[in-house]
């Protein structure tokens, strides 16, 4: 799948998706990538510098990439557990499909900071005020945001 | 909407069948019953299902083999394809969609073909038969190889990918995530299901296996009169009519050809007499208190103001509740107001405030008594039988020398086995009569019940104390073990028949049941 995966590679490169620029951690690793995430406008991450780590696993395309956020985010879609995970939607196993691009998966990143879907959450807390409090949740996400998303 | 109805008429054009291995994999008694016109027990809509049998706490069930589940499929496929046109691997797919519910399936598909095939991801239709073919000029989507002369394959719904691919798709579905009937097709947003003729172009023979005992196993689940043995490595499937809202009158409980006895409205262990929910019910409260009532019985007191548990952890008796800040004395249970500042030790007994204090404490320790009471015959008998199980295996080590020495042949040692395994039903009833016990309240039916429940033990008990006797004394009680055995389980079918017939019509309903 080395082809596969440098074409997908070199395309983000070339058109990366909005917001967002994306590496390998190490040069000879095709299969370990960092995205940097500009925090979208509008939204309580805006202004801060968001690193995610992509591991593309061994079957890819046949499974989904791990997605792990190296930078803490106050956000009901991701753990807050150290590791940063991320599994919704077609992150998922069951719903990934082998056509399905890197492109597109970054870009369901982006959508959820700016939409998170609190009925799918992992922190159930963060849910739960996302839904009840918005207030509280924009600002402790802003907050969040000036101290660990420094860019 | 109803869909147990709905889904009960499909499965009784299927029935039709199996007619003759009725008789041979149910029960005996099951032919002769049919007839009898038996007291109707308030289950007259569902006669086809609940025959009326000699026992009230007996359901009817029938046992598959794995081939006989896949004939009974393949035949509703072939019927389904047959009415609607449609080929097999699609009728396969429409049928899983709608849950085997044919008669749904046909009528729908009567009304609007193309909504069911689309929601059932058969959608549009390429039209040509699928098959694995080169194609000129061909760049695989999934892995953007582009040699010439690559095989490709793609469903009728024209998304085409190179076998390879497809392949690894496939085995990563099948392998790794266990999925079968929901396949997609590889590209992202088509919704159309990969159906078996694709699976027998593309996958090897050991794939295709896992596939259709994917496809069996979903089909059983689907299904809600139909359950897998749960016995570890059993590979049979069981029948049975009883429905969800019926479990509260009838506790469904059948044995496979493997030996195992489950219940099969919660697949746990046989446990008659008790309905499915107090089961829960109990083994919630058991997880929860059995390890703590004990101790809270030995160490503890209840508040006489609010009903805490409060635990004395020092030397002194001026209580204050950590809850309510209501203060009292530990040993008389009275206001420590009224002790006065110059009490040390209590010696006061009659004042008022005491008495209602442990009033109070009397009626919370009254309860939990009473659950212990009990939990702790229950857990006994659990015990017991594990016990009597080990004393067998000893006895029959003896029982093997015995022979050798004494003469006495196979056959005669025989009664040794029955009795165990009788001594082993007996003791799971009786274990599960005190669960039911606990939720019963008191009148002239419990009351009865208890009389039931106690004969049985004794009867029990009788036999189990016999079979602790010494290897050579059992020869010489053959008689009356045998004789015990058969009152034992005649004492249990006893109980368990009116205890079912009770909860049927429902003159006797446990607290916890609605």
């Amino acid at each position: 799948m080395t082809k596969r995966i440098t074409k997908e590679f070199a395309d983000l490169q070339t058109e990366p998706p909005e917001d967002m620029k994306v590496d390998l951690i190490t040069e000879n690793d095709l299969f370990k990538w960092v995205v940097t995430i500009n925090g979208p406008k509008d939204t309580p991450y805006a202004g801060g510098l968001f690193l995610v780590h992509v591991i593309l696993p061994n079957e890819y395309p046949f499974k989904p990439p791990v997605i792990n956020w190296k930078t803490k985010i106050y956000h009901p879609n991701v753990t807050n557990d150290g590791k940063g995970t991320m599994c919704l939607g077609f992150l998922r196993d069951g719903e990934w499909k082998p056509s399905s691009r890197m492109a597109a998966a970054l870009e369901y990143v982006r959508q959820l900071m700016i939409e998170p879907v609190p009925d799918d959450a992992v922190d159930p807390a963060i849910a739960e005020e996302y839904k009840n409090n918005r207030k509280q949740f924009f600002k402790t996400a802003k907050q969040w945001t000036t101290t660990y998303a420094k860019p | 909407m109803d869909s147990d109805d709905d889904y009960n008429s499909g499965m009784s054009s299927q029935e039709d069948g199996f007619e003759e291995e009725l008789q041979e994999s149910g029960d005996d008694s099951m032919g002769e019953d049919f007839e009898d016109d038996e007291p109707d027990m308030g289950f007259g809509q569902d006669k086809d299902i609940m025959k009326p049998r000699k026992k009230a706490y007996e359901v009817d069930y029938r046992i598959y083999r794995p081939e006989e589940i896949i004939e009974q499929q393949d035949k509703q496929i072939e019927e389904v394809s047959a009415i609607l046109g449609q080929p097999s691997e699609a009728s396969a797919i429409l049928l899983r969609y709608l849950r085997w519910n044919k008669e749904r399936l046909v009528e729908s598909y009567m009304d609007r073909p193309e909504a069911v095939l689309e929601k059932a991801g058969l959608g549009p239709d390429g039209g040509r038969a699928p098959r694995i073919e080169p194609v000129p000029g061909f760049t695989c989507t999934i892995c953007f190889e582009d040699e010439p002369g690559a095989q490709t394959y793609g469903m009728k719904c024209g998304h085409r990918y190179c076998v390879d691919c497809y392949r690894q798709y496939l085995a990563q579905k099948i392998q790794g995530e266990g999925e079968a009937a929901r396949i997609q097709c590889p590209k992202d947003g088509c919704s159309r299901i990969l159906d078996s003729k694709s699976v027998d172009l593309l996958a090897t023979a050991n794939l295709k296996d896992r596939y259709e005992t994917l496809l069996t196993r979903t089909y059983v689940d689907d299904l809600n009169n139909l359950k897998w043995c749960p016995a570890p490595n059993c590979e049979y499937a069981i029948e049975c009519g009883v429905k969800r809202q019926e479990l509260n009158k009838i506790v469904p409980t059948v044995t496979c050809h493997c030996t195992h006895r489950f219940c099969f409205g919660c697949t746990l262990m046989d446990h008659q007499p008790t309905p499915c929910s107090l089961v829960k019910m109990w083994m919630k409260k058991c997880e929860d208190d059995s390890e703590t009532a004990n101790w809270i019985s030995a160490n503890t007191k209840e508040c006489p103001k609010c009903g805490s548990t409060i635990e004395k952890n020092g030397g002194c008796n001026h209580m204050t509740c950590r809850k309510c800040k209501h203060e009292f004395c530990w040993i008389c249970m009275g206001l420590w107001s009224e002790h006065g500042t110059s009490w040390y030790n209590c010696n006061r007994f009659e004042e008022k405030s005491g008495l209602d204090g442990r009033d109070q404490q009397a009626k919370s320790r009254r309860s939990l008594e009473r659950y212990l009471h009990y939990y702790n015959r229950f857990a006994n008998h659990e015990q017991s039988a594990k016990l009597d199980k080990d004393l067998y295996n000893k006895t029959e080590k003896k029982m093997i020398s015995l022979q050798t020495s004494s003469g006495l042949s196979w056959i005669e040692v025989q009664f040794l086995q029955t009795a165990s395994q009788a001594l082993q039903q007996c003791r799971q009833t009786l274990k599960w009569t005190y669960a039911f016990a606990y939720y019963l309240a008191r009148n002239n039916l419990t009351e009865i019940f208890e009389v039931n429940q106690k004969d049985l033990e004794m009867a029990v008990e009788g036999l189990s104390e016999m079979f602790e006797k010494q290897t050579a004394e059992l020869s010489g009680l053959k008689v009356d073990i045998m004789d015990k055995t058969a009152y034992c389980l005649q004492r249990r079918v006893i109980l368990l028949e009116d205890t079912a017939v009770n909860l049927k019509t429902g003159e006797q309903t446990p607290c916890g049941l609605n």
